[in-house]
């Protein structure tokens, strides 16, 4: 199953490669990765979505928490929870595809920031889920480039994930 | 108020600290620190001849007395250098902090001479690293090294120092601090008490129960507890290669240890278990064998002070987190006064070890006949006779070290000090060094091969140096034997480079040294050069002998198999 853990790091030199190594080391896999400081500019807050079953969701939160530079951690799949990434691309816009490209804009709630004559740079946000169904879309159109954040996250109600 | 160089902060934290010794070989970024090390003499530098060695005898010295092992090395190839120590140190979970110097940090970054990011080549191999970005961190960041080293589940840690942070000139406060607190690392002091509840709730009711016991026990110094609760419930104990001695080997409910060549009763005893009461052991793929068909019948109760160990390869029924020695002494008090609750069970799972320990008595290995070529089993069982079951015994890796752990019976934990995670031949001698200077009246012998040896023989020199008296038996079987082995069971004997053809003369070796060698070809001759060999503690001897090159290590696990399933000599398996 797909989990999406969320994790307050120090913020030294060198912290985000134990993480990283961690992954590659003990056979880990990471999906996205995607890393901020936080409002306390000590700690940085990293979300990885990662891919396995009990067994080795249990090993990664073990061995994420035994590295020091951990703070804390949650798996936010383990409740409610919002998700989020964001995404920009360039995408063909020529002809009658030009109006084709901005009614599906509309529909996936995206936005168009950036035109030239002959394409559109796109911004949309939302789940993994729904930016990908965007990138299915638009693909007979002419997918140009993608950027794309990786998933952030944060759980619904009350929890916080704070010191 | 105290200003002092970064260089002199390290030498004075290392006095605070109460450092004896430190192990070191130095160069061009260490140099200030060795300046500083030179300027005192509370804290005694020991040079070795690689730092590879620096790391095994510090490593030793951790091993043996429980705490933390100290290194000194420059950057670049110092520091690669010591990479094979800190693995060793990290597999075992020993305590070691190991200081690297590093060049000036305006050059980081643009491959200086010497320069190696020894920060990111150690990452998956310490418990945590740290580089200093100014000097006047220099106590805190050693002090949190020591206590992250040494507490929790211990390690090495590796703390890389540019150059320009021991610079002379520059002068800091120096303050030696007494405490660290570390927001994100909290290692547990003790185990949930519901969890241990029902621990022992299933220890009592159970009627086939054995402790599986390892480092954790000896590194955690929980082994006085573990010996009197195991006494007290009259159950079987057998410990990993790391935990012999944890409890004595020479009482009854002793089994040995366990897997891969461990003792025949102890892997009966785990296959056919209703309950296993793990503790400071971590279920590793050389005590398992195949996890799919281990311990079919039992439950399985797992303590360890590392949640990541717990449930990793074999999952357990009941974990929990916790100090051995808090758990234990727990587990204890909650023993007392009950009884257990199948004591007729308990006889016949007796019955059945004592059927099994019976079933290999005299059948283990066939010494020699007079005058034949020496069975390396007969050396060790030797070896233990004149030391008394007493001494401190290092190992290198291969046959020699499996028959070194089999045939010297351990009474006492931090006895057998022999790589068990990494197995890293050429351990030995160093770390054997370690131990002996710091417990200069007890006898410290090395049980090694000529393949091992040879790997970090030149330390020869630095017992010379500071006169080191360890003893070296060195097993010469004239081969790798213990890659001939697998090459006999499993390429049809085909020895691939596992024979060495050009020995060296070992005799006039050690005496290019100044040091004592005999050599041993007949069992006449053992004993009478092992008494010469350990008559005098402060004497470095060496004793070539010269064993049997076709001897295999038994019983031996199966591949995919059981903890059952064995080879027991070159023609019977269960
Ligand atoms: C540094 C290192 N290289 C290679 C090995 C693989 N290895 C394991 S045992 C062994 C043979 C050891 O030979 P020797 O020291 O003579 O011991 P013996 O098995 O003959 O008793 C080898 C090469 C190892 N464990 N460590
Ligand atoms: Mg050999």
């Amino acid at each position: 199953m797909r989990h999406i853990i969320s994790i307050l790091l120090e913020n030294e030199p060198g912290a985000l490669s134990r993480v990283v190594g961690l992954f590659s080391q003990r056979n880990f896999n990471i999906e996205t990765l995607n890393v901020a400081p936080t409002e306390d500019p000590s700690l940085s807050r990293l979300t990885v979505t990662t891919v396995g079953d009990d067994r080795v969701i249990e090993q990664i939160t073990k061995h994420l928490n035994k590295l020091i530079d951990v703070v804390k951690l949650v798996d936010l799949t383990e409740g409610n929870h919002i998700e989020r990434e964001l995404m920009l691309v360039k995408v063909k816009a020529l002809g009658a595809a030009r109006d084709e490209v901005k009614r599906t804009v509309d529909i996936f709630r995206a936005q168009i920031v950036d035109v030239t004559p002959s394409l559109y740079t796109v911004q949309i946000t939302g789940d993994a889920g729904k930016l990908d169904a965007f990138l299915q879309a638009m693909a007979p159109v002419g997918i140009l480039e993608v950027a794309r954040t990786g998933v952030s996250g944060i759980a619904r109600g009350d929890k916080v994930l704070s010191l | 108020m105290e200003l002092l160089s970064g260089a002199d902060m390290i030498a004075r934290f290392l006095q605070d600290e109460g450092i004896e010794y430190i192990y070191g070989y130095p160069g061009g970024a260490a140099l200030h620190i060795y300046d500083a090390l030179f300027r005192q003499d509370k804290v005694k530098h020991i040079l070795v001849r690689h730092e590879q060695a620096a790391t095994h005898a510090a490593d030793g010295y951790a091993r043996a007395s429980g705490k933390p092992g100290c290194v000194l090395v420059t950057s670049g190839p110092g520091a690669t250098n010591a990479v094979t120590g800190i693995a060793t140190a990290y597999m075992d979970s020993i305590p070691m902090v190991v200081l690297c110097g590093q060049v000036a940090s305006h050059l980081i970054g643009e491959d200086a001479f010497q320069e190696t990011d020894i920060v990111g080549v150690t990452r998956p191999i310490v418990k945590h690293s740290f580089s200093i970005r100014h000097p006047s961190e220099i106590p805190e960041v050693l002090k949190k090294a020591f206590y992250l080293a040494a507490t929790g589940r211990p390690g090495p840690v590796v703390v890389d120092i540019p150059k320009d942070m021991t610079a002379p000139t520059e002068r800091y406060e120096y303050i030696y601090p007494k405490k660290v607190k570390m927001r994100s690392y909290n290692p547990v002091t003790r185990g949930h008490t519901g969890q241990i509840k029902k621990a022992v709730e299933m220890i009592l009711k159970a009627k086939r129960p054995v402790f599986y016991t390892g480092g954790g026990v000896v590194t955690g110094k929980a082994s006085e507890g573990l010996t009197d609760l195991v006494k007290q419930l009259g159950y079987p104990i057998t410990t990993t290669l790391m935990g012999i001695g944890s409890y004595p080997q020479s009482d009854r409910q002793c089994l040995g240890w366990l897997g891969m060549h461990g003792s025949y009763e102890s892997n009966m005893a785990m296959h056919h278990a209703d309950l296993i009461i793990a503790i400071g052991a971590r279920f590793d793929d050389r005590v398992t064998n195949s996890t799919s068909k281990f311990c079919p019948t039992a439950k399985i109760i797992h303590v360890d002070v590392d949640p990541s160990s717990i449930s990793k390869t074999v999952r357990a029924d009941v974990p929990i987190v916790g100090p051995a020695s808090s758990v234990i002494n727990e587990m204890i008090s909650l023993v007392q006064g009950h009884e257990i609750a199948h004591p007729e069970a308990l006889t016949e799972w007796w019955e059945k070890i004592d059927g099994w320990r019976a079933d290999r008595e005299g059948k283990l290995y066939e010494p020699s006949k007079p005058g034949e070529v020496l069975k390396p089993q007969e050396v060790v069982e030797a070896v233990c006779r004149v030391t008394r079951g007493e001494a401190y015994v290092t190992t290198d890796v291969g046959q020699h070290q499996m028959f070194a752990a089999q045939y010297y019976k351990f009474d006492k934990p931090n006895r057998l000090i022999t790589s068990g995670g990494l197995g890293t031949m050429g351990f030995g001698f160093p770390a054997a060094m370690g131990i002996k200077q710091n417990f200069p009246d007890d006898d410290v012998v090395c049980i090694t091969g000529e393949g091992s040896f040879q790997m970090m023989m030149q330390e020869l020199s630095t017992c010379k140096q500071y006169g080191v008296g360890v003893k070296i038996v060195n097993l010469n079987n004239a081969s790798l034997g213990m890659v001939r082995q697998w090459q006999d069971l499993n390429y049809k004997s085909r020895h691939a480079h596992s024979y060495m053809e050009s020995l060296p003369d070992f005799h006039m070796l050690i005496e290019a040294y100044g040091f004592t060698a005999i050599t041993v070809n007949t069992l006449d001759e053992l004993e009478p050069a092992l008494e010469r060999a350990f008559a005098n503690k402060h004497e470095l001897v060496f004793l070539d002998v010269k064993v049997d090159p076709h001897e295999h290590v038994y019983p031996m696990q199966v591949p995919l198999g059981a903890m059952r399933d064995m080879l027991l000599s070159k023609t019977e398996r269960t």
